[in-house]
């Protein structure tokens, strides 16, 4: 019954950063359903490959979502096919109220999802009308992860280190969120924090320098001491806190 | 008083001119140095109308100037967008340079039009005359643009905070690439911005034109300077800091010149943007 | 023969030429009204002469080291209007006029720049316009009567040697403005292919690059200001000789757009290009509008007529084609027909 064609597929994707090769044709594919985690040490081009998938940066190769070619798409043309993202540093828009913020991630012929959103977060409909900019950094980070939650439709979610500089607390609520989320809707998920990688992702795609080093899943990463220690930089033992 | 009344007055031609400049820089990154010509165009096609359409001197006349000069500054400022900026997205100093050509080509055919001298613009004699205020007589053309002023300020605030496009624009101003990235195609919010832009500074002109008695192709560009002062001072993006410069800009001039000597004013308000761009780049108010 | 020491030969030939030119008698028609001798076409020359030194000078700091400057009127009024006024007013000889015109030419712009330069980009092009602009109101206002407010400042005919007065040596401000222009190009080449002219391109290019290389940015910057600037004062100082006075037009902040369009036409950073843009334009300007009372095109229809006799129109026009199909200017152009010749003969 399950769909088994990959709903990503990233073919040779190549971004240049200024003067820097920061992507070198990059290749991989996002399995449907569940979460997948992208991996690697610092600075290796995670959070570019999530900017060249939506537009932001530009880029060079192939991109399909469920078939259909999003390279030659305007990043709000993409965006509206069902894509979500949540960026690294949260970019909450500060001068606008939490409901605001809101309002403006709503899309045209989507289900809106309040329901889920204000149930995983209740905060955010207690500040409704507080300026996001005054929120702390877990409650913004909240914000921008219900942003992306509240289209019912979209196909993908594209999240880059929610749990980076929050209190453990947060970073169980960030889990839990996505967890429930990842019932409905595939997520492509960067994180350094291998303990939550861990525990939400099934599938792994660890980067180096621009280029896909491994594929498989979590686990296998993470058994393998060598492995872990080569590619992520980490010592396993830290793994398990 | 009668100085007060008249900074207020001149510090609302400002605002006119400066909220559109203020919301194209925010949201769009473009220094728009044609919107002294959207001023000076719509002035010349308010005239125009006011010309064909009542009796000189008439309210039906002046109010189809005040209508005709707004539908032109919006639309010529749409065209402009459209035709000019947006094929320049990836280009900054390109779309820079384009609203500067075409400055300077559209003053040139209005001067060409209709001459370099000013011309009479003929308004409603009501506002020829002048209304007693704690003891100084105050001409009406003042309370005609402050009031105007205020209700395109009004308008502003609304739309900014009350509708969907509002609140594009106030989120893009922020931060441009996370709207797109929301799913929301800014091109349509830059085309509004540009139009409401040249509506008001349609606006402005026709009003400029009430307050001095005349239409002149060069005003634009003098109120061009003034509007960047003000931009500048209230923040880039920020009506509200707009309307906050525009009427202390006014002040400040209008007192210097009178107290110091003629021409102090303005020099003074020149060194103050100066040093505000020096010491405070985004502004007052400025989100940068 | 290699292309740089062929390119310079052919800088000397024409410059060769063009010294010679009011020898010469030759009359071409509709592109001048007289002869080549004749002080009419000599006085346009030398006037686009200096108009192309003046687009060179402003491509030095906008083109080669990328700093938007809309200031660029402030200094070459300043080289016409210091020394109208120690001419006319406090009657000093030719020389001690210049002498006081280089030093000011020298220390306004390093003042100016020093503070400007504390900002970047936008900032940057705004302050640059607000000094110009106070220069603008002060000259207007005329204070103690020294600029002549808004009529300009004429020269008294007596207080210029006497070679440089009168029709009949219009052929010596030709030359004047024409030895001004190579001076300033030799200078200019010399510059932008120095060591500190290769900082400015880099500069242009990515300034963080340049400082995390332990160079310091500011100073560069601000050689490249005054050295812009001096040449700007200079081609002032020209331009007041030939035209016998000084007049406010030229610290507007239009004529600084002026500035920027004849770079732009004639190609950011090159120098010839920006020397050719200064010189189109200069000429555009002045015969456009003799153009617009002759036969041909006063008989035009008066939505065409109109137009075409607005120079700043058509330059507008142009301008605006340029940027948006042309971004090299004539410079860019002319490179690219030389890549398609190239490619086409099978050279590369």
């Amino acid at each position: 019954m399950s769909d088994r064609t990959p709903l990503l597929e990233v073919r040779d994707l190549d971004v240049h950063l200024g003067e820097s090769h920061v992507l070198h044709a990059l290749s991989f594919d996002v399995a449907r359903g569940g979460i997948t985690a992208l991996l690697g040490r610092n600075g290796v081009g995670k959070t570019t490959t999530l900017r060249g998938i939506l537009g932001l940066v530009s880029r060079a190769g192939s991109v399909r979502l469920d078939g259909e070619e999003l390279v030659r798409l305007p990043v709000h043309e993409i965006v509206r096919r069902g894509v979500g993202y949540v960026p690294e540093d949260r970019e909450v828009f500060a001068a606008l109220t939490v409901a605001e913020n809101l309002a403006l991630a709503e899309r045209k012929g989507s289900p809106r999802k309040y329901d889920l959103v204000y149930d995983l977060f209740p905060e955010l409909r207690e500040r409704a009308a507080q300026l996001a900019g005054t929120l702390s950094g877990g409650q913004q980070q909240m914000l921008a992860l219900a942003r992306a939650l509240l289209n019912g439709d979209n196909r993908i979610l594209l999240v880059d280190e929610p749990t980076k500089g929050l209190s453990p607390l947060f970073v169980g609520r960030v889990a839990t969120a996505l967890e429930r989320a990842s019932h409905e809707t595939t997520i492509l998920l960067v994180e350094q924090n291998l303990a939550v990688a861990r525990k939400l992702a099934g599938a792994a795609i660890v980067l180096d320098q621009g280029r896909v080093r491994f594929t498989g899943t979590v686990e296998a990463l993470v058994s393998d001491p060598d492995l872990a220690r080569s590619h992520l930089g980490v010592a396993t033992a830290a793994a398990h806190a | 008083m009668l100085l007060a009344i008249t900074g207020l007055g001149l510090g609302a031609l400002y605002f006119l001119v400066a909220c559109g400049l203020s919301l194209i820089w925010g949201l769009m990154r473009v220094l728009n140095f044609a919107h002294g010509a959207f001023f000076t165009v719509s002035a010349y096609c308010g005239w125009l109308a006011a010309n064909a359409l009542g009796a000189p001197g008439s309210w039906t006349a002046w109010l189809a100037a005040v209508a005709a000069s707004i539908a032109a500054g919006g639309a010529f400022a749409t065209f402009a967008e459209l035709a000019l900026v947006r094929p320049l997205y990836r280009r900054p100093v390109g779309q820079v340079l384009v609203t500067v050509g075409l400055a300077l080509a559209t003053i040139a055919l209005v001067q060409g039009s209709f001459g370099s001298d000013p011309r009479d613009f003929a308004v409603p004699a009501w506002m020829g005359k002048t209304t007693a205020i704690a003891g100084a007589a105050i001409p009406n053309t003042r309370f005609v643009t402050i009031a105007a002023a205020v209700i395109a300020l009004g308008l502003l605030v609304f739309f900014l905070r009350r509708t969907r496009y509002g609140l594009i624009v106030r989120a893009g101003v922020e931060n441009r690439a996370m709207v797109s990235a929301l799913g929301i195609d800014v091109g349509r919010a830059f085309t509004l911005v540009f139009a409401i832009g040249g509506m008001a500074a349609g606006l402005g002109g026709v009003l400029a034109a009430t307050y001095y008695g005349s239409i002149d192709p060069g005003r634009g560009s003098a109120m061009l300077i003034s509007a960047f002062v003000v931009v500048v001072l209230g923040g880039l993006g920020s009506v509200a800091g707009s309307a906050v410069a525009a009427v202390l800009v006014g002040l400040v001039q209008q007192f210097l010149n009178f107290y110091a000597a003629a021409g102090v004013g303005d020099f003074a308000v020149v060194i103050l943007l100066a040093v505000v761009l020096l010491v405070r780049p985004r502004g007052l108010f400025g989100v940068s | 023969m290699s292309g740089s020491r062929l390119r310079a030969l052919g800088c000397a030939v024409a410059l060769l030429v063009l010294a010679a030119l009011p020898a010469c008698g030759v009359t071409i028609p509709g592109l001048f009204e007289g002869p080549l001798d004749a002080p009419g076409t000599l006085n346009l020359l030398a006037l686009c002469f200096v108009f192309g030194t003046l687009a060179l000078s402003y491509d030095l700091v906008f083109g080669y080291t990328g700093l938007l400057s809309f200031g660029q009127a402030l200094y070459f009024a300043t080289g016409a209007y210091v020394t109208a006024i120690a001419l006319a007013h406090w009657n000093l000889d030719l020389p001690r006029a210049l002498g006081i015109t280089a030093a000011i030419a020298l220390v306004l712009p390093l003042v100016v720049g020093a503070i400007c330069l504390r900002t970047k980009d936008i900032p940057f092009a705004m302050v640059t316009l607000a000094f110009a602009e106070a220069g603008s109101i002060f000259v207007l206002q005329n204070p103690w009567g020294l600029t002549g407010g808004e009529e300009g400042l004429t020269l008294p005919s007596a207080a210029l040697p006497a070679a440089l007065v009168g029709v009949t040596n219009t052929r010596n401000l030709y030359w004047l403005a024409l030895g001004l222009l190579a001076v300033a190009f030799v200078v200019a080449w010399w510059a932008v292919n120095s060591p500190p002219g290769r900082v400015w391109q880099a500069i242009r290019e990515n300034e963080r690059r340049v400082s995390v290389l332990g160079i310091n940015p500011y100073l560069y910057k601000l050689g490249a200001f005054v050295s812009s600037a001096f040449l700007a004062s200079s081609a002032g100082v020209v331009y007041l000789l030939i035209q016998g006075g000084a007049n406010p037009e030229i610290t507007s902040a239009s004529f600084t757009l002026v500035l920027l369009v004849m770079v732009v036409l004639g190609g950011v950073g090159t120098l010839w290009g920006a020397v050719l843009g200064g010189i189109a334009y200069e000429y555009l300007d002045v015969r456009l509008l003799g153009l617009s009372s002759a036969p041909a095109l006063a008989n035009l229809p008066p939505f065409l007529h109109v137009p075409l006799s607005q120079p700043l129109f058509v330059l507008g026009l142009l301008f605006i084609v340029l940027v948006l199909f042309f971004p090299g200017g004539f410079a860019g152009a002319a490179q690219s027909l030389r890549a398609r010749a190239g490619s086409a003969a099978g050279v590369r």
